[in-house]
């Protein structure tokens, strides 16, 4: 497998040129603007099929991708920030029509005060829209994560649009060394798009996304819900075939070094990779540190996360978004959510890090270890790297 | 396992290459095998306004994704840059700057009084003049941090050089020439102190 020195966005681009939709409708937005103009060029130099559209707003773009994959057309996009908070009216309604949308989202801070950088505020705040969100910690997965999106939205019993993330700046615009699979071999593994329904087929003419009142809006919901449920078993069943092609293995978690942790962190995106330096660093002096990473987000692993962390008794949970509710980010009231009905709950606590691009280094991720080796003495809500 | 990853920091002024710097030296080390990153500092950057970038190289994955604090080679671009940017900031005892001047290493001490580690000089700025026929430090400059860093050898990366000029400058085998003259040169003229 010929390997790559690309930054997450050629890898997310590289991506979209192998799987070579139908159509893309894209804005720009830093940090993820590299994504769009990549793969604007391919598309002007006629190296892909892809019908790209450019519109106006980000509004208009998710408004595109939702008309043309209604069409039956394999859609695709990239946005950040305030371009995917212009997308969020949109976002529910991909959902609900059932269209397998694939977003290269790339993390960044919301407005205001206006930043560029990386945080998960952006993503997080379009955590209930019923897409799937795929968290990557560095350009490989990026590029990995994208492909698999494509199957795992596509899949007859998903049928969810996905949202594939990076983190701005540190992944986004980092050269890395990547792997990449041969166009051929990415086409053989995505396949061709089936749409069961398409506007575009006269002779079947259909109604999509017609009012839909008291009498079957709840169903339609319900739908939805369960279409969710099949999500990860799929997501399961794509990562061992992806894994067949290239060696390299997906789950819903990873589990670093969790075996037989007594102090863990629970954390997504880049930041993985830092931590893994500083828990090699602890186990060389004995000290029993791990973490869980959530590969997915949504939907959310629970029972997953749940058999991993209930050994484990003293945990701090990392949340690159804060939301301003008083009882911690997303990441955290989720996994307390988790263990809540466990018979065994850890101890955990929240930290707040890295908004609005703030580097997390090895001291603050030490810090963090240390702090968990007498948790009793530390609040329950944290926050990391701040100036008070 | 910090210590086998190296890291690096390039100075320089938006418009002189320090980003391509280090894009360039972590492509040539990845066509060799080596895991690499290579990432600039993003602020307001504009033509002319001081500006870094960054590069980790190991034989083994990098996992790290943190910013670097303690690189273990400072370059400078431009020699002026010295007087408004801290450019040994976070070098380490053992650490290397390598600058761009006509100015010894001893003199370059004196200015930062910078008394610890080691300070590389090399006049990239007249070896690109005389060998690509512009001022572009950047190139030679590579030359020099292969002889400091002696991460690769210079036949390394002259023969990555070369093909990947080869590629982008087909019709104008002067610029690929002069180019690889320009990193000789200087892997042959920086002068440690």
């Amino acid at each position: 497998m010929p390997a790559a020195a690309k930054t997450g966005n050629e890898a997310m681009a590289e991506a979209m040129r192998q799987i070579n939709p139908d159509v893309v409708a894209a804005y720009p937005i830093t940090p993820a603007t590299e994504i769009v103009m990549i793969f604007a060029q391919f598309a002007a130099d006629g190296l892909v099929g892809t019908e790209y559209i450019p519109v106006e707003s980000e509004h208009s773009a998710m408004s595109a991708c939702v008309g043309a994959a209604a069409a039956g057309a394999r859609v695709m996009t990239g946005t950040s920030s305030q371009g995917l908070a212009l997308m969020y009216e949109i976002l529910p309604i991909a959902t609900a029509l059932r269209l397998p949308i694939i977003m290269c989202e790339v993390n960044r801070a919301l407005s205001g005060p206006i930043n560029i950088h990386c945080d998960h505020s952006d993503t997080m705040a379009a955590r209930d829209f019923g897409w799937i969100q795929i968290f990557s910690e560095n350009a490989q997965e990026a590029y990995d994560n994208t492909l698999q999106a494509v199957r795992i939205s596509e899949h007859s019993k998903v049928k969810l649009p996905s949202m594939v993330t990076t983190d701005g700046f540190i992944i986004s615009h980092c050269m890395e060394r990547v792997e990449m699979l041969g166009d051929k071999e990415v086409q053989d593994f995505i396949g061709e798009k089936k749409a069961e329904v398409s506007l575009l087929d006269v002779t079947k003419p259909v109604t999509i996304g017609a009012l839909d009142l008291q009498d079957y809006y709840f169903e339609h919901r319900r739908q939805m819900a369960e279409a969710m449920k099949n999500v990860a078993p799929v997501i399961l069943e794509v990562a061992e075939e992806y894994s067949k092609l290239t060696g390299r293995k997906y789950d819903l978690i990873e589990e670093y070094k969790l075996a037989d942790a007594e102090i863990a962190i629970v954390a997504l995106g880049s930041t993985c990779g830092t931590a893994k330096v500083v828990i090699d660093e602890l186990r060389e002096k004995g000290i029993k540190a791990g973490m869980l990473k959530i590969r997915v987000f949504r939907p959310f692993p629970a029972e997953r996360i749940a058999a991993v962390l209930n050994k484990i008794p003293a945990i701090a949970v990392m949340d690159r978004s804060d939301s301003l509710n008083t009882q911690g980010g997303p990441v955290y009231t989720e996994t307390c959510a988790a263990l809540y009905n466990h018979p065994k709950r850890p101890k955990m606590i929240n930290y707040i890090y890295g908004l609005g691009g703030r580097d997390v280094t090895l001291d603050d991720l030490r810090s963090v270890f240390s702090d968990l080796q007498s948790i009793d003495k530390k609040p329950l809500f944290n926050y990391l790297g701040v100036r008070d | 396992m910090k210590n086998k990853i190296l890291e690096i920091r390039w100075h320089g002024r938006g418009g002189q290459g320090a980003k391509t710097a280090s894009l360039l030296f972590a492509d040539a080390a990845m066509a060799l095998g080596k895991y690499i990153q290579a990432f600039p500092e993003y602020g307001p950057e504009r033509m002319g306004a001081p500006v870094a970038s960054f590069n980790r190289l190991s034989d083994e994955p990098i996992t790290l994704h943190c910013g670097i604090t303690n690189p273990s080679i400072v370059l400078v671009l431009d020699p002026t840059l010295i007087d408004s940017v801290d450019v040994t900031a976070g070098l380490p005892e053992d650490g290397t700057l390598i600058i761009n001047t006509s100015l010894s290493p001893q003199e370059i001490r004196e200015k930062l009084n910078f008394k610890q580690g080691k300070v590389g000089t090399v006049n990239a700025s007249l070896i690109s003049k005389e060998t690509i026929g512009r001022e572009i430090p950047n190139t030679p400059m590579l030359g020099a941090l292969v002889k400091v860093s002696q991460f690769l050898t210079i036949e390394e990366i002259i023969g990555d050089l070369e093909k990947k000029l080869k590629k982008k400058f087909a019709h104008k085998p002067e610029v690929i020439a002069g180019n690889l003259a320009a990193v000789k040169r200087a892997f042959e003229e920086v002068v440690l102190g």
